[in-house]
């Protein structure tokens, strides 16, 4: 029989866009393949810096995203309560005037009532300004229940930060730790990384409770008991320490390690730098035997000793405290390994592993290059030890310190911006810290008045923070204030509480985008259900008296909102993915993208930011109208993108600017430049010359060239600051001194946290709860075909992972007799949910865990009441409290990180028993949403 | 019964790295968006936003905990399956109207949708569960290795391979002909040990899996271990510190005088 002809050449699809994912946050390039003006395939961009070609689980499933039936259609008015899911239809007109008047009511009498909160908003860039223009310091994105522990700890120590910051040196790396989950973040890269590994035969460690995804490849994994991954880091710097396995040429030359700290206990200058009149911190020269400037050339700075200054101060290297630390018994292997629930013998071993790397299999690039002293060096010297850590560090409440003992761990190896170490992503490295502070202190939030600055930004001092005379917070969500001083990112997870209470004050409008806070972004979902529908004992009116909330899909948040703007799919729409923002950048260069639309909607649907410049408009926000009045950016987002200047010939691209089109990072507006874009593929990037690809912190072409283009301000080097002096100024606050001090109810706290030096401290949660009552650890990980609550109303992501089972250790199940199947009452200090059990062994004994956003409440997000996501998928938020459990003196500080605010959601603890009602359904149910009715 | 064509000197096939693959299925959901469009198509989803979704995939990854006999710690192994091309495929001889083939050319087997009758004598015939049936249209469906992309002339070279091979993200999915020993493929079998899955069904399947690589965890460590601290470990790092040179060339005046506590200057 004859083999039938098959066609082998099809052309089905009549033209190929490119534009950036949206599936997850990692921004990677696709081309997207149109047929008849639908939608017909998805692939990775070969020519992209960020994905090279290849496409994730999620990124291919775009097609069923962007045809979800949940997709919102039109503007939605709330005619019911809150939460029963009736709304009106309404016309844009009549719902941008609503939200208008709304709007204009609070910034006529106080912009602090609105609260504007974006999710998993990729627009921060504009999203912060409008709250600025709007003049309300109540504005940040998710990071404060994401990862601002790790982007405050990287920026405050080395002016970079994991994930968007930086990457290892997949190309050059030989061994690589990997702590914690890390499947949610880099998605794309890290898998080409991690392939790239294998391929060259590097080592990977991976220190994770559990040993799934990216650590089921490693060839070790460590089940560290969770939270405790400070005491391990510790136990390796101790080693290293005693061993003298450590770079002192690079921590003489580029970090604060010689740095000289005043000792003058009870004074207001213990424990700050030892400056000279000019203000420059001082080191112990060698040769002159006396204090010289840290960043002169002839010093030959003392790594360790004590002095004493012509003064009569006397001062220690910041090295000689961190070894002093470091090598005290306390943080030898043997006194941290039953905390940490891993033997002496293996962290021993990491440790010299981690050094024969570093100092016997270093490698030198033959790339002369010069430094900020102008020095002259042959080579670039590395040492390719890499390591990664984001979400498994970032959510706990001593993450803050633990991450900054990372970087300590890289630092002293020499690792950071080294060949083979970790690099820096441009714009990064900026000044340890940035240099913007956040603005809205008390006499900067005036009716009708822009603030004078961003809403976030980065305290260096008390000075800096958004407090009272009273040292009462100005925010909603306390951030900036003594409750959480470095909060870079905000607080969006405390919003709704302390709105609902008010406290420090209530508000009018809440204003969120892309955030689902009645539902997997909340924590504590009951009470936070309580609070958004709390009314006014008096009045009747609700304590949150108005509730605006854009998104694409009917997620459970659009039923606790009063006015509902549609949102487009990310494919409807123009964006930019800019470095003014969170950029997308390469470790060889700086890099920025577009979304442009490749189809138009089928609905009456607007881009949420051509929707807030139009809210900002009609508002008259002085940035966003002309002097007449009419609209500066009548063309929408895609005019913002093209003509805005953040600075003179600064926007929100870096590339094709310019008349010609030519300039890069600086140049006039170049209304040409979304072609240009297009043309390019939707992306630019460009790649460094060889000599500034590493050192860049210390690399004076590189210096030189990054203030060129914007990204600092001056051609200083970033001098890793292992010794955190901003730290010690609050702790210098709590002990009475300053302008700015914390109120007495706060010192300790402030006292206890605020150590320059990374330290270690038990999570919270943990320490307040009886260990008998609540022994297990809880923990959730994304899947990586999922992102966020988004994936279960993709019709294949769903098939993949339509349910969620708490996962627990084989032996810990035997002994409290609960079999692979059974449901479990799980319960913590907050409440009780039923789960069912699958056993496995590849988890720490002490951790459940579980995927995290399955669960989904009956009928959101378009899936059938019965769906399984709602039926037998569940949520571990309803047992996060986001408030700590009550301690003397009655206040309950948020259950997040002291220093960042960073919600501690990894610190959850349960007990697990079986449950007596053994019916196949999760608990708790919550009422079956209504399917959101449309009637005109 | 279908009679199966002269053996191919083209095995075109799959090589899939075991050790490398992180099961983020990014290989299923290309597969499934690629060929629900294109020559299967449709890869019908049933029920797919109702309480028991299910539908037809090419290419599913599943996951497996294991314990190595001799290892202290289980592994958990990500395994993509999908057709293995055989080079004795009982899907093929099994199948009684002569839609199941294997094509002499490069030895891919198809279904040929106009001829498959959906008896499912193959999909019982074949020991590695790859084949999938679609009940909205009656037929039995199955990986083609993206026949209609690896020719494709409207593909640049680079790109004419199977989806789920321009997608994987950490490159754990290999093509190319395992009947050219000189092929990249075929090195790649022969340097990292690939086998059969189930040789003992006498399939001779062409697509290979590489198994993973030996751990190097503690057990087979080979790095001296660091001195053993003593107590006096701060005094050493000092008088390490205090000679260690720096940025320039050995100090013309060095001090021994200060250690720890004690104050100079």
């Amino acid at each position: 029989m004859s083999e039938p002809a098959v066609a082998t050449s099809p052309k089905t699809w009549d033209e190929i866009k490119t534009t950036t994912c949206y599936m997850c946050a990692c921004r990677c390039g696709i081309k997207v393949y149109l047929k008849d003006g639908t939608v017909r395939y998805i692939e990775g961009n070969r020519d992209h810096p960020v994905n090279k070609g290849v496409i994730c689980g999620k990124g291919a499933s775009g097609i069923m995203q962007h045809y979800s039936p949940a997709r919102l259609t039109k503007p939605l008015i709330r005619v019911g309560e809150r939460g029963a899911g009736e709304f009106r239809e309404i016309e844009w007109e009549e719902a941008l005037r609503t939200a208008t008047l709304w709007l204009s009511e609070v910034r006529n009498s106080d912009p602090r009532k609105l609260a504007f909160f974006t999710g998993r908003d990729q627009s921060q860039g504009l999203t912060g300004w409008w709250a600025a223009q709007f003049g309300t310091p109540n504005y940040a994105a998710h990071g404060g229940f994401c990862s601002v522990n790790m982007a405050a700890a990287g920026l405050y120590t080395f002016g970079g930060s994991f994930w968007e910051f930086g990457e290892p040196d997949w190309k050059h790396t030989k061994y690589f730790l990997l702590f914690g989950v890390a499947e949610d973040h880099a998605s794309n890269p890290i898998k080409a990384g991690l392939g790239k590994l294998k391929e060259r035969g590097a080592k990977i460690v991976s220190l994770n409770p559990i040993r799934t995804g990216y650590s089921a490849i490693a060839d070790e994994w460590i089940g560290i008991r969770p939270g405790t991954d400070g005491l391990f880091v510790g136990a390796l710097i101790h080693e290293l320490l005693a061993a003298q396995k450590i770079d002192g040429d690079y921590l003489a030359r580029y970090t604060n390690s010689p740095w000289l700290v005043v000792e003058n206990d009870g004074c207001a200058d213990d424990g700050l730098f030892a400056r000279n009149e000019q203000g420059a911190a001082l080191v112990w020269d060698r040769h002159s035997g006396s204090p010289m400037p840290a960043l002169s050339p002839d010093a030959e700075p003392k790594l360790m000793g004590r002095f004493k200054l012509a003064d009569g101060r006397r001062v220690v290297t910041s090295f000689q405290l961190i070894a002093e630390r470091y090598l005290a018994p306390e943080w030898t292997p043997e006194k941290v390994s039953e905390r940490c629930g891993v033997p002496a013998s293996t962290i021993k071993r990491i440790a010299a592993e981690l050094a024969h790397v570093a100092f016997e299999e270093a490698i030198e690039l033959d790339v002369p290059w010069t430094d900020h002293l102008g020095r002259h060096h042959a080579k670039m010297l590395g040492r390719p030890v890499s390591m990664h850590a984001m979400r498994g560090i970032s959510a706990h409440a001593n993450g803050f310190h633990t991450c900054r003992a990372i970087h300590l761990l890289q630092i002293v190896l020499g690792t950071i911006d080294v060949p083979g170490g970790f690099r820096y992503k441009p714009p990064f490295p900026k000044p340890a810290p940035p240099g913007v502070k956040p603005a809205g202190k008390p006499g900067q939030v005036r009716p009708n008045t822009p603030l004078p600055g961003p809403p976030l930004g980065f305290v260096s001092s008390p000075d800096d923070l958004l407090v009272d005379a009273e040292g009462r917070p100005q925010r909603i969500d306390k951030a900036y204030s003594w409750d959480a001083p470095l909060a870079a990112h905000g607080l969006m997870h405390m919003v709704i509480t302390n709105a609902a209470k008010k406290d420090p004050y209530g508000i009018e409008v809440l204003f969120m985008y892309m955030a689902n806070m009645s539902w997997n972004s909340a924590m504590n979902v009951p009470d936070t259900l309580k609070y958004l529908t709390a009314k006014d004992d008096k009045t009747g009116d609700y304590v949150i008296p108005k509730i605006i909330y854009s998104d694409a899909y009917a997620s459970e948040m659009v039923h606790y909102a009063d006015l509902i703007l549609p949102d487009t799919t990310y494919l409807e729409r123009w964006d930019c993915i800019s470095l003014l923002d969170r950029p997308i950048s390469e470790a060889d260069g700086p890099a920025d993208s577009i979304r442009q639309p490749v189809v138009e909607p089928d609905r009456d649907v607007r881009p949420f930011q051509t929707v807030l410049l139009d809210l900002g408009a009609r508002l008259g926000l002085p940035g966003m109208t002309r002097t007449d009045g009419s609209p500066r950016y009548p063309g929408g987002y895609r005019d913002y993108i093209v003509n805005h200047e953040r600075a003179p010939g600064i926007g929100p691209l870096a590339g094709f600017r310019g008349p010609s089109g030519k300039a890069m990072g600086r140049g006039t507006p170049n209304p040409e430049q979304l072609q240009h874009y297009i043309d390019n593929d939707c992306h630019w990037f460009y790649e460094l010359p060889d000599h500034m690809k590493y050192y860049r912190h210390v690399n004076w072409a590189y210096l030189d060239w990054a203030t060129l283009m914007g990204f600092i301000a001056r051609p200083e080097p970033v001098i890793h600051q292992l010794y955190c002096e901003p730290l010690q100024k609050f702790r210098l606050a709590a002990r009475g001194f300053g302008k700015i001090v914390p109120p007495a109810e706060h010192r300790a706290r402030i006292e206890a946290h605020f150590d320059p030096i990374p330290f270690w401290y038990p999570p919270f949660e943990g320490e307040r709860v009886s260990e008998k009552d609540f022994p297990m650890h809880a923990l959730t990980q994304r899947p990586m075909a999922m992102y966020h609550s988004w994936g279960s109303q993709n019709a294949w992501l769903r098939q993949i992972v339509g349910r969620n089972w708490l996962y627990m250790a084989r032996e810990r199940a035997a002994k409290l007799a609960i079999d692979d199947g059974d449901w479990v009452k799980v319960t913590s200090h907050q409440g009780a949910i039923k789960a069912q059990i699958k056993l496995m062994d590849g988890v720490n004994p002490d951790t459940v865990w579980t995927w995290n956003a399955i669960g989904k409440r009956s009928n959101a997000w378009g899936l059938a009441a019965a769906a399984p996501e709602s039926k037998k998928g569940f949520l571990l938020n309803h047992l996060i409290s986001e408030l700590l459990p009550e301690r003397d003196g009655g206040y309950r500080y948020s259950n997040s990180d002291p220093v960042t605010g960073q919600a501690a959601w990894y610190d959850l603890r349960v007990r697990v028993e079986k449950a007596a009602d053994q019916s196949e359904e999760s608990a708790p149910q919550f009422p079956v949403l209504k399917k959101l009715r449309r009637a005109i | 019964m279908t009679s199966l064509p002269p053996p191919s000197a083209k095995k075109l096939g799959l090589v899939i790295d075991l050790d490398t693959c992180v099961g983020c299925q990014a290989c299923a959901t290309s597969c499934k968006e690629w060929n629900t469009q294109g020559y299967s198509a449709p890869l019908t989803d049933k029920n797919p936003y109702g309480a028991d979704p299910s539908g037809v995939w090419l290419n599913r990854v599943h996951g497996y905990e294991v314990t190595e006999e001799g290892q202290a710690q289980s592994r958990i192994v990500h395994f993509p399956r999908s057709c293995l091309h055989c080079e004795e495929p009982a899907c093929v001889t099994v199948c009684p109207t002569g839609a199941s083939y294997k094509r002499a050319e490069d030895g891919i087997v198809l279904v040929n949708p106009d001829t498959c009758i959906g008896c499912k004598l193959c999909s019982w015939a074949c020991p590695y569960g790859a084949r999938e049936y679609d009940t909205s249209h009656g037929v039995m469906k199955k990986c083609t290795l993206c026949v209609d992309r690896i020719y494709n002339e409207n593909f640049a070279e680079d790109d004419r391979v199977p989806a789920c091979v321009k997608a994987c993200p950490t490159g754990a999915r290999h093509f190319g002909d395992l009947g050219d020993s000189s092929s990249a493929v075929s090195k790649l079998v022969a340097e990292r040990g690939g086998y059969d899955l189930l040789p003992e069904m006498g399939m001779r399947p062409v697509n290979k899996y590489l198994p993973p690589r030996a751990r190097r965890d503690g057990r087979s460590a080979q790095v001296a271990a660091l001195p053993e601290g003593d107590g006096s470990a701060f005094d050493r790092l000092f008088a390490w510190a205090d000679k260690m040179l720096s940025g320039k060339a050995a100090a013309p005046r060095v001090d021994t005088t200060d250690h720890s506590g004690k104050l100079e200057g």
